[in-house]
């Protein structure tokens, strides 16, 4: 009987943890309970109830006993597909029967604890080269290349460090942007840049929420409303944060 | 020229979307592959004058239904290559200037290009959701298939 009633724990634990790590990375809701529900039933759980909202999860299964419930909170959330693709392989080898609940739980533990982001350096790098090709994208000069190459980098490394620095993440796109517009109109005024408005176009899209619209609109299409309209609503500051710093820019000049 | 410019801009953009986002490095040239894809559809759209909101819902679509295929060939969740393919159909440059002429007090263009770009947003909403419409029916299909088979 006690060892029964641990094991039922268990399984509540490593369905948490990989539903947990999954929303932290970004998956879409429906997702994530998709896959909770997933692995409890591969141990022989055949009824559980999972209700997953941006800031938590709540997870419960029906067993002989009185049925379990366990909350968690998530705090953290940030953009990590690695991991989600991770947990993702491991439920299909817990559903195929290859590991075992501790096996499980282990490899969960693990990948929750690694971090397995590429490294400072080439995010910045990236974040700038992508900002230069949105440049020439959105029929932008190859004279402007250069400068949109700098404030995208710029911005997006100001970006990770004022959110590191204040953890409020409206305040840190609205100082990103702002240093972005400002860089640009400096850039122009001296003579480098030439069309002001396509360097701050390509320099702001690192910073545009497209993970988060994408999701909004699965998780509504697929019924998680709640969910669907927070991420919206987040998209949306994200956006707003964006304009107003580019505004104030524009107010200042 | 115009053209391959565009084509070779739009792949590196994605891909290094792909790593701004976090995605597992084989994947990255998949992602390239989708934004590219989703991109030069929209831009050769517009080019030949077709509206805005048309040229992003087909991109949008299209952006939604190769991920789908990639994904079910990789067995990875679809968000890793459909993000990188819709940013740039995000319309941002859109969204600047309505900001733009909010600034500069002039509202009745500011509204206009506003909801155009609102328009803009409903499109790759709307492309994703058909795209999403059309996997699950030949999901359906496919279960059907198989149940018939069974019997």
């Amino acid at each position: 009987m006690e060892a029964k009633m641990i094991r039922r724990y268990d399984i509540m634990e490593v369905s948490l943890l990989a539903g947990k790590i999954m929303l932290q990375s970004g998956a879409e809701t429906y997702r994530v309970e998709d896959t909770m529900m997933r692995i409890a039933a591969s141990y022989g759980i055949s009824e559980s109830h999972s209700y997953v909202t941006p800031t938590g999860i709540i997870f419960s299964i029906e067993t002989s006993e009185p049925t379990k419930t366990k909350l968690i909170r998530i705090n953290e959330r940030s953009t990590d597909l690695e991991k989600v693709t991770l947990v993702n392989s491991i439920s299909r080898q817990i559903s195929k029967g290859h590991l075992t609940l501790e096996e499980a739980y282990n490899a969960l533990e693990k990948l929750d604890q690694s971090d397995l982001s590429y490294s400072f350096v080439i995010q910045v790098l990236a974040a700038s080269i992508a900002s230069g090709c949105f440049l020439i994208m959105f029929q932008g000069m190859w004279m402007d290349f250069i400068p949109a190459l700098i404030t995208g980098g710029v911005g997006f490394t100001s970006l990770i460090y004022f959110h590191r620095l204040v953890p409020i993440k409206f305040f840190a796109e609205f100082l990103a942007s702002f240093i972005i517009g400002m860089l640009s109109y400096g850039f122009v005024q001296l003579g480098v840049g030439q069309e002001l408005d396509k360097i701050i176009i390509g320099s702001v899209m690192p910073l545009v929420p497209g993970l988060l619209i994408t999701n909004a609109v699965r998780d509504l299409m697929a019924g998680h409303l709640v969910s669907g309209l927070s991420k919206g609503a987040e998209a949306f500051l994200t956006a707003f944060a964006i304009g107003t710093g580019i505004a104030v820019v524009f107010t200042l000049t | 020229m115009h053209i391959i410019e565009q084509l070779v801009t739009s792949f590196i953009s994605a891909a290094a979307f792909g790593i701004i986002f976090n995605a597992p490095k084989q994947s990255l040239f998949k992602c390239g592959i989708v934004g590219m894809l989703g991109w030069i559809i929209y831009i050769l759209m517009s080019l030949n004058d077709a509206d805005a909101v048309l040229a992003t819902l087909l991109a949008s679509f299209v952006v939604a239904v190769i991920s789908q295929v990639f994904a079910k060939i990789y067995r990875t969740p679809v968000i890793i290559f459909s993000v990188a393919g819709i940013i740039p159909l995000v319309p941002g440059g859109l969204a600047y200037d309505a900001m733009r002429n909010f600034v500069q007090n002039d509202y009745n263009a500011a509204i206009n290009l506003a909801a155009k770009a609102f328009m803009i947003s409903g499109s790759i909403a709307i492309g994703l959701i058909f795209s999403e419409v059309i996997n699950q029916v030949i999901r359906n299909a496919r279960l059907n298939a198989s149940a018939r088979r069974m019997r």
